[in-house]
């Protein structure tokens, strides 16, 4: 069978499967919709979180990332997992017993403030709706790839889908959709790892064999080999950084603050009875997530020697493999035959200029390449690879049977999927909840809230769709405004919440509005440009060599200095958050959310 | 009800002390000390490079395990587990 119609059988199913569980877990009260009942088993909680945390980006960007950063690539690794310590550590067993429904409505009891419940809730949406516009456009990317149908039309069967789910079953839902949509992920991710594997190492542990020997070469280590090849080619050693420690070190830390301070994860957290339970299934979250980020690392070395041992130098009309020139239909790949000899050849540097690669149509070359718009570069490099598709395009790579292709496809779908549909709650919840409820109309019914939850979600997937059917062009530029954001603004509030008692409203509102705002201006000027064309053309454009990404570490500590020395020098917070704060540190009496009411 | 003020304070003590193995391994061995530790090799892979994409995320795991653990018996001894 094709691969086409294996994809079409393999997601078909996987579908199935979320469309059942949808209609199983039906919400009935805002309680379910909420907090899926609070009644979430630990192990379920965690596959959960696990699946609302791996993205698109997890899933198909990372590997590739890596494969073409080398060591650099670490940032990612350690930065998307060291945040599930901080949150195991320091906040959730805390949020938890403090028992509601909402990172806002923590902000907002802890400073007894709707002016800080409505930054909490500005900086949610805005957190939430970056990264749910790069979900839709992943399942659109993978739909368009595998299945041959239309972009458009791939974002709206994901919508229909996200839609019946998220808005029937809110949390409740969309848990345990998750759970299934981990188990499809994870296997479809470690399939073609273990047989590449195998198949270049003889070691069927990926995590292993990219530090084993070669199975073609005798004692030869592949990532020696790696070294070996990439130096040839004129690329840093893969082991080698070329990044600054300084800067390495705030990216890292970014996205690790940033982790932890993302709504849609803490929020995954209020769902299991116990406080004990918090803390156990945050430990579950981060090793099932460890799966996959302990195998992408040996993926992103396999594909990368499988890149150049069998494209480089390789004669374009014969000897170039056949999934090059798919991949080069698609647009994703290019070459541009420089020296004139027929073969492809890579070297450091881009091949073209520009950031997007043009072509001219489909107009072919004398080889049968595709031409390309972009003026070619200096460099002897000739040939131009999408980071995004490594993973994707590493089964064929491989050579590996036609449903192992098919399932990367649902793989990738279900980690795009789960991820919108997280966040997707979390957008609904600040709307209904926190900005209806308990700012603007405290009058209406449960009943009411749980509509207007219901509508909440329904037009925020029509949104999500509208982004991925018209994405904006800066969506990955804005995903590092969106982890900066976070560890900015989330993180030093709530950190200083439970651990601080006499931080107060004053100290923690000024320390966010200080935090954010440097972390937004620095990101808007140096990774955007905006207002200073000089700075935009002097590359890099940074300062104390810190890229934008990294930025966010600045901003939480002012964060945290503003909100110290600004609580300092006002008043103590009044007696019974200072009860509120004795309350949560300990363990027992955690209720769940409906005895507060 | 036993003193909480202590049991908070074991709290933080335990808190400190894994947090402080959580930036050893990864900001540490990962990051700050990376070429240094990369002279060390096991196998295929330079210690430093392992650090940074392997080892610091199973250290990773383990802490949160080694504290569930710890603060499992704590809310035992001071009585405020559920």
């Amino acid at each position: 069978m094709d691969i086409q119609v294996w994809t079409f059988i393999i997601v078909g199913l996987t579908f199935a499967l979320y469309i059942a569980i949808a209609i199983w877990s039906k919400a009935s009260s805002t309680k379910d919709f909420y907090v899926a009942g609070g009644g979430v088993s630990p192990l379920a909680n965690g596959m959960a979180t696990a699946a609302d945390w791996m993205s698109a980006a997890s899933f198909i960007s990372m590997a590739g990332l890596i494969s073409f950063a080398g060591r650099d690539g670490s940032k990612f690794l350690m930065g998307w997992t060291g945040g599930y310590v901080l949150l195991a550590l320091m906040l959730a067993p805390y949020l938890r017993k403090f028992g509601k429904f909402t990172v806002p409505d923590f902000i907002g009891d802890r400073y007894y403030s709707k002016t800080a419940r409505i930054v909490a809730v500005v900086c949610a949406l805005f957190v939430s709706f970056t990264y749910v516009a790069g979900q839709m456009r992943g399942v659109g990317v993978v739909f368009s790839r595998f299945l041959e149908v239309d972009i458009n039309i791939g974002v709206i069967i994901g919508m229909v889908i996200v839609f019946f789910y998220a808005v029937l079953g809110g949390m409740k839902g969309i848990t345990y959709t998750q759970v299934a949509q981990y188990c499809v992920l994870i296997f479809a991710f470690m399939v073609p790892a273990i047989f590449i594997s195998i198949q270049m190492t003889n070691n069927p542990i990926p995590q292993l064999g990219f530090g084993d020997t070669l199975s073609g070469e005798q004692g030869v280590y592949l990532l020696d080999k790696l070294d070996g090849l990439s130096t040839q080619l004129g690329f840093n050693a893969y082991t080698n950084g070329s990044m600054s420690t300084i800067d390495l070190f705030m990216y890292t830390a970014a996205l690790m603050f940033g982790t932890a301070g993302l709504p849609h994860v803490i929020v995954r957290f209020f769902t299991v009875p116990k406080v004990r339970d918090a803390r156990k299934s945050a430990g579950y979250a981060l090793a099932l997530i460890a799966i996959l980020y302990t195998t992408a690392p040996a993926v992103a070395a396999f594909a990368r020697t499988n890149l150049i041992n069998t494209v480089h130098n390789s004669e374009y009309a014969t000897t170039t493999p056949e999934w090059f020139k798919k991949w080069e239909d698609s647009g994703l790949m290019a070459w541009i035959d420089k020296n004139g000899d027929g073969k492809v050849q890579m070297a450091a540097g881009p091949a073209f200029e520009g950031k997007k690669i043009e072509f001219e149509g489909e107009r072919r070359e004398s080889n049968g390449e595709r031409v390309v718009a972009n003026t070619p570069t200096a460099n002897a490099n000739e040939l131009y690879v999408d980071r995004d598709i490594m993973v994707l395009a590493n089964p064929e790579i491989a050579q590996l049977p036609n449903w192992v292709i098919a399932l990367v496809a649902a793989g990738g779908l279900a980690a795009a999927l789960s991820t919108a549909a997280g966040l997707l709650l979390v957008i609904s919840s600040s709307v209904s909840h926190d900005l209806l409820k308990k700012t603007f109309m405290p009058n209406i019914t449960e009943r009411e809230e749980l509509l207007y939850a219901r509508l909440a979600a329904a037009g925020a997937v029509i949104v999500a769709g509208l982004f991925g059917i018209y994405p904006p062009d800066y969506v990955a530029a804005v995903v590092a405004l969106a982890f900066g954001l976070a560890a900015s603004s989330f993180f030093p509030a709530i950190f200083l919440g439970i651990f601080d008692k006499r931080t107060n409203m004053k100290g923690a509102v000024s320390g966010m509005i200080v935090g954010i705002s440097f972390t937004m201006i620095y990101i808007l000027i140096f990774k955007f440009g905006v207002g200073f064309e000089s700075v935009k053309a002097a590359k890099p454009y940074q300062l104390f060599g810190i890229s934008p990404e990294g930025i966010g570490t600045i901003g939480m500590i002012l964060n945290f200095a503003v909100a110290i020395v600004v609580s300092r020098m006002t008043e103590v917070p009044p007696q019974e958050i200072q009860d509120m704060v004795e309350d949560i540190r300990i363990p027992r009496g955690a209720k769940g959310p409906d005895h507060i009411h | 009800m036993k003193d909480l003020s202590k049991y908070w304070r074991t709290n933080l003590r335990y808190m400190l002390i894994l947090m402080s193995i959580w930036f050893v391994v990864s900001f540490g061995c990962g990051i700050l000390f990376v070429d240094q530790l990369d002279t060390i090799r096991i196998g295929g892979f330079k210690l430093g490079f392992w650090f940074a994409q392997q080892g610091a995320i199973y250290v990773f795991v383990a802490l949160i395990f080694v504290y569930v653990y710890l603060m499992n018996k704590l809310d035992k001894a001071y009585e405020v587990d559920e």
